[in-house]
């Protein structure tokens, strides 16, 4: 029990620390800059991805909760590259650039 | 690979490095991402953080089950790929809320194996199975609350709130008592895995009934805070994994996610609380209906509007959401160039909350090639109005409705907004004269001084153009 204890206090105050560095990090954006903020904070938790590599790779044997991770971690992966492209594309269009002809994706449905 | 390296490689203090350069890479990217000039950059450096991360995953020891980890992989890739890149600007909201949905739905999906893996967390410390089971419940909340956000933005689900009355704060009192009594039972030794599937559908429905009743316009505000809760269920995942790098990446975005969903709050003059607790538009008398017939608008035309504008001096464009919806920003950007060739001082107003997310009128004009300088934030534009001849409104309302500042009994009193009636005169470009994603009637439309034109945004400001060019 005192070996958990101990790894549960060192990961506690990864924790601690990693909620001031978000907090320090973030507190001085400008709002043009929110919505790819948003989009970029939400990639990064996409990094459950591990935790269900780390389940499924270490061994499962019932064949539901092998589905249930191959779902979690297709759900992840989702959340990461997703996010990182959508965030990408949008902070390009932050950079000057020169003017393009109008892009063809204006096509309302 | 030889021996020792393969040893090298996989050896737990190599792994842990890899972790640590990954997180690294997270701060700093995340810190590129507070500044236009260094924001691409600093996606990109977190991305390969993400791939450090990822690839540190893989060399663990006894890693195994390849092909159903690379199936997954390869779903999520083909999926997300193509998402991420044929969704327009205009709908980057719903696209946030889905991603950050799917990332939720994944850790309550992750909890749930380890129950079932590990015969309800027999062998386990106490602590491993509290952090697991606080992530089931906060992931599975953010899950079916993202996919009720996407739903209500998309229109799939209307924006109006739905509420299920005064019993509301009740029912989700009790889903959430039923959650957390699962997951005492759970902690306190039984390993029955209904208990585990009632915690994950009384959170679901917890999920839903939250979002529901939100309305649209703090819809914004509801994404941050889902994103913060499914940083902060990543990070109790991580606790319970013993994975120091999810343990980071899921904190930092809780802790900013929270100084986000704050910032936005305040931008509204809402607390997080009080949108939570929903019925934003419970109270309000309902709007679009046909009850101001004593009220006159006048309406214009758009060589009107063009003759007006080109011998403005100073012209301030209010865009909103309806500019979006339009998909107007480059025929905008059209106009403001022939304005700007006449002599005329063009600037845009950007609300904070503006459109259906903050910053989300900055991207589309940024998609325009409209210059950053242009772009001038409420308090900075805020004082120019009444030196302002013309005001341009492109599809905004509820940013720029006067009760906000006049009517104390308005829902939406005491939120900060654009003083454009203080201009000398103001053009409203609207579809019709419905009311806002807030459902609440703007007597902006009906001063003195403004004169509506009525019709798409993208054709009216189309037509404007042309008369300009005829000028």
């Amino acid at each position: 029990m005192t070996v958990a204890v101990g790894i549960l206090i060192q990961n506690l105050s990864v924790l601690v620390l990693a909620a001031f560095a978000g907090y320090l990090v973030i507190s001085k954006v400008p709002n043009t800059l929110h919505t790819p903020l948003m989009s970029g904070t939400n990639a990064v938790h996409g990094i459950v991805v591990l935790g269900g590599i780390i389940v499924l790779g270490l061994g499962v044997e019932s064949f539901f909760t092998k589905i249930l991770l191959v779902i979690a971690i297709a759900f992840g992966t989702i959340n990461v590259v997703g996010g990182f492209l959508v965030t990408d594309r949008m902070l390009e269009m932050f950079k000057s650039k020169p003017k393009e002809a109008v892009e063809t994706s204006e096509d309302l449905k | 690979m030889t021996p020792l390296a393969e040893s090298f490689l996989q050896d737990d203090d190599f792994i842990a490095v890899l972790y640590i350069i990954a997180f690294g890479l997270f701060i700093y990217g995340l810190m590129g991402l507070t500044g236009p000039k260094t924001a691409v950059r600093g996606n990109r450096i977190a991305a390969v953080g993400m791939a450090v991360a990822v690839i540190a995953t893989f060399l663990i020891p006894g890693i195994g089950n390849w092909g159903l980890i690379i199936v997954g992989i390869v779903i999520g890739t083909i999926v997300g790929i193509p998402a991420a890149r044929q969704v327009r600007m205009t709908a980057m909201p719903q696209m946030v809320a889905l991603f950050n949905g799917v990332g939720g739905g994944a850790i309550a999906l992750i909890a749930w194996s380890e129950f079932r893996n590990t015969g309800g967390y027999e062998d386990e410390a106490t602590y491993i199975a509290i952090f697991s089971l606080f992530s089931a419940i906060i992931g599975s909340v953010s899950f079916w609350g993202s996919n009720i956000a996407f739903g209500k933005l998309q229109e799939v689900i209307p924006g109006k709130p739905i509420t299920i009355g005064r019993a509301q704060q009740f029912v989700n009192l009790a889903l959430l008592a039923i959650a957390v009594a699962c997951a005492v039972a759970i902690v306190s030794g039984s390993d029955s895995e209904l208990l585990m599937i009632v915690l994950l559908l009384a959170s679901a429905a917890l999920g839903n009934l939250i979002v529901l009743p939100i309305g649209g316009a703090d819809m914004p505000v509801v994404i941050s805070l889902l994103n913060a809760f499914t940083g902060l269920s990543a990070a109790a995942a991580g606790i319970a994994l013993n994975n120091t790098a999810l343990i980071v990446a899921g904190m930092i975005v809780g802790a900013s996610g929270s100084i986000l969903t704050n910032l936005m709050a305040q931008a509204m003059n809402r607390s997080i609380p009080s949108i939570v607790a929903g019925g934003f538009g419970g109270v309000v008398t309902t709007g679009g209906g046909g009850d101001e017939g004593d009220k006159t608008v006048r309406s214009t035309s758009a060589s009107d509007a063009a003759v007006q504008m080109a011998y403005a001096s100073q012209v301030v464009i209010v865009p909103g959401y309806g500019m979006a919806v339009a998909q107007a920003q480059h025929a905008v950007r059209e106009m403001t160039k022939l304005l700007e060739d006449k002599g005329v001082e063009v600037k845009f107003a950007i609300h904070p909350v503006a459109g259906r997310m903050p910053g989300h009128m900055n991207v589309l004009l940024a998609e325009a090639d409209v210059p950053y300088d242009q772009l001038k934030e409420m308090d900075d534009i805020n004082g120019e109005f009444n030196r302002t001849d013309v005001s341009l409104v492109i599809g905004a309302n509820d940013v720029t409705n006067p009760d906000a500042r006049n009517k104390s009994d308005s829902p939406i009193y005491g939120m900060p907004i654009l003083n454009v009636d203080e201009s000398r005169s103001v053009i409203v470009l609207k579809r019709s004269m419905s009311s806002g994603f807030a459902g609440i009637d703007n007597p902006l439309f009906y001063a003195d001084n403004t004169a509506m034109l009525f019709g798409d945004a993208k054709s009216s400001v189309s037509e404007i153009t042309e008369e300009l060019k005829a000028l």
